[in-house]
């Protein structure tokens, strides 16, 4: 993985609250063995209509989303099942980076695992995220705040494992695989 | 050390590493579940990093997301739904085979869905730490398990280390006291549960369900209870085990015989949660009070009584409910204000790993016994055994006779990626987890409710109240 220090760029603006996995990617799309080319199938149901036009309306399409790597959205985004499915395909969509007020527990972890950032900020900033769809913003990992286009910024939390593993491009997994002889041990004291 | 709950002595029991503010908990996962759909790229990192799945007798296989639920074909060839789910299959058998894992396949008498088989074998057993590349293995926290859904990366990271980073989620207490009234189940229980709490009510918690209605269920019951907690934004859902759950592992397959199953039920009894220990929030309910329930909208907080009324937004308490609200009801086609009793249907699907069990199978065929459906009803149960013991039981026939299709085992209709589903627009009463916008099929709209209900939905042709069957 690639370390992550920034992610700046516009935003595309979705306020629906308790965006579920399935919305994010339906499951059709999930007979897939391999990680890439997801992107196309981001929100299929939303963004496309049933003969496969896509909906001029939905918040991808718009003109003022063009090029947006911030996607912004209403509270408990992520909800529903664990398919890593779905940060898989925002990321090969081009976002890096999902706002909103509270960000489902395994949606998050398996965004933060794939260099996703889950940004979760105070009420007052989410509205003024929503209000102004397209703008540009800078999420900034090593200060955890988030910079709007007005200049204004807001903290977020962010896990400091997970902060050190994405500032330095290192996985998890490496972590796990560095720790064999406490497992070792622990399975012999069992 | 002070009063403990039944995570805390889970987890504490599985922590090869203490977390700290710089890094999470290493935890111990003690059964590895995986299927077909989230397990290829988490094998693909594996041999991409030249490394051995460190304990394939803790790891076992089975296929159910996007396997057929029609019989192998003449040609001894399964009929399914294209090439990439055959491919998918396929893949997780080779990987399996490859690492040593033990993998109950179509066509072996024991597969089915993940969640079915792991308490029937008795694989899954009290105090155990439980993981699946799936939400809803919050289902084998119906023994005391410690049980969760995890993503590719993490079903990678077990399949490696057998261990997982992890920081410790807070406690609720969801407690249930009264007795269920006759036509109320488990469904109507949970389904009750998550339109309190909310569909991310819990969120960053473990869930443990307590209190005399509870202690009440059978072990089945328990498990659709434990199942639906990730439809709160559960991590975990729990329940203590006792002499019930015990009664229900004796003699299966993977639980233990002889002294050993002695010592570890005596190991078990210590697993309830402490007098005196805190959780971190706590709700209740009156059991005694609940009814049958149905979801009217499109996550599966929105659920309301069977004889209850369609919520009208402009009563919503703000802005953001309200406009959730507005939404559920466009896409579901139903007016606010209006009673949902009544409401034609298209479609009944019986089955998933929240009600595809013998009991469920049972509930439903006593509702469908002697009647007729009136829509498409599509019955499908949990696992080979499952199937068995209802055929041995006469209910396929009974199913058969009412005029519903009897199905192999399979998630099916509950997440539609096997080629059984329904179409845009249409209503299909389902004893699954899910009424998401599109779940079951494009465009189709999904209300979940209990098999008796399901059943009653089935014959009428609507929304039916399972206590006023006609004849």
């Amino acid at each position: 993985m690639d370390p992550i220090r920034t992610v700046a760029g516009r935003t595309a603006v979705l306020p629906r609250a308790n965006v579920d996995t399935d919305q994010i990617i339906p499951a059709r799309f999930l007979k897939t063995t391999v990680r890439s080319g997801l992107g196309r199938s981001l929100f299929a149901d939303w963004r496309y209509d049933a003969a496969g036009a896509p909906r001029p309306e939905f918040a991808l399409n718009r003109p003022e989303a063009a090029g947006c790597t911030v996607l912004v959205a209403g509270d408990n985004f992520g909800c529903g099942s664990s398919r890593e499915h779905a940060p898989w395909a925002l990321l090969d969509f081009g976002i890096r980076a999902v706002v909103s007020t509270s960000i489902a527990d395994i949606f998050r972890s398996n965004a933060l695992k794939n260099g996703l950032l889950p940004v979760v900020v105070d009420p007052e900033t989410h509205r003024r995220l929503l209000a102004a769809p397209g703008q540009e913003v800078r999420i900034d990992l090593e200060s955890r705040t988030l910079t709007l286009a007005d200049g204004s910024s807001a903290a977020f939390p962010i896990d400091g494992f997970s902060r050190t593993c994405l500032l330095n491009g290192v996985d998890e997994l490496g972590f796990l695989l560095s720790q064999e002889e406490a497992i070792a041990a622990f399975e012999r004291s069992r | 050390m002070g009063p403990r709950t039944l995570f805390d002595k889970v987890w504490e029991a599985h922590r090869v590493r203490e977390e700290t503010a710089d890094s999470p908990a290493v935890l111990y996962v003690d059964l590895h579940l995986v299927h077909e759909v989230t397990s290829p790229q988490a094998f693909a990192v594996l041999r991409e990093r030249g490394l051995r799945v460190r304990r394939p007798e803790r790891t076992l296989a089975t296929m159910d997301h996007s396997t057929p639920t029609l019989p192998r074909r003449p040609d001894g060839r399964w009929p399914f739904a294209d090439a990439q789910a055959e491919a998918q299959v396929g893949e997780l058998e080779r990987n399996c085979a490859a690492s040593g894992i033990e993998v109950l396949a179509l066509g072996s008498g024991r597969q089915g869905i993940v969640h079915v088989i792991g308490p029937e074998l008795g694989a899954t057993q009290p105090g155990m730490t439980v993981v699946c590349g799936d939400s809803h293995t919050a289902t084998h926290g119906a023994f005391g398990a410690l049980a969760f859904g995890i993503g590719t990366s993490e079903v990678g990271h077990v399949l490696a280390t057998q261990c997982l980073l992890q920081r410790k989620a807070r406690t609720l207490a969801v407690q249930v006291d009264g007795r269920l009234r006759p036509g109320v189940s488990a469904k109507d229980l949970v389904l009750a549960v998550i339109a309190r709490i909310g569909v991310g009510g819990g969120t960053g918690h473990v869930v443990e369900y307590r209190g005399s209605a509870i202690r009440a269920l059978s072990m089945e019951e328990r498990m659709t209870v434990s199942n639906m907690s990730i439809e709160a934004g559960a991590r975990a859902g729990m329940i203590a085990p006792d002499d019930t759950t015990f009664q229900y592992l004796s003699g299966r397959e993977r639980a233990p015989k002889g002294a050993d199953w002695e010592a570890a039920v005596a190991a078990w009894r210590r697993l309830p949660t402490d007098e005196g220990a805190r959780f971190d929030r706590e709700v209740s309910l009156d059991g005694s009070a609940l009814e049958p329930m149905i979801t009217f909208g499109t996550n599966p907080a929105q659920a309301i009584p069977v004889t209850g009324i369609v919520p009208d937004p402009a009563q919503a308490p703000d802005p953001s409910a309200r406009a959730s609200l507005e939404g559920a009801l466009r896409y579901m086609g139903l007016a606010p204000g209006k009673p949902i009793l009544g409401q034609r249907i298209d479609v009944v699907f019986i089955g998933s790993c929240t009600n595809s069990r013998i009991e469920d199978l049972r509930a439903a065929a006593g509702v469908m016994r002697g009647r007729k459906v009136a829509v498409r009803a599509l019955v499908v149960p949990g696992s080979q055994a499952v199937k068995r013991q209802a055929e041995a039981e006469g209910l396929d026939r009974v199913f058969r006779d009412a005029g519903a299709e009897w199905r192999e085992p399979g998630c099916s209709m509950c997440i539609a990626m096997n080629g059984d589903g329904i179409r845009a627009g249409e209503y299909c009463v389902s004893t699954s987890n899910r009424n998401f916008e599109g779940r079951q099929g494009a465009g189709g709209r999904t209300l979940l409710a209990s098999p008796l209900t399901a059943a009653a939905a089935a014959v009428a042709g609507r929304v039916a109240d399972p206590r006023r069957l006609g004849t």
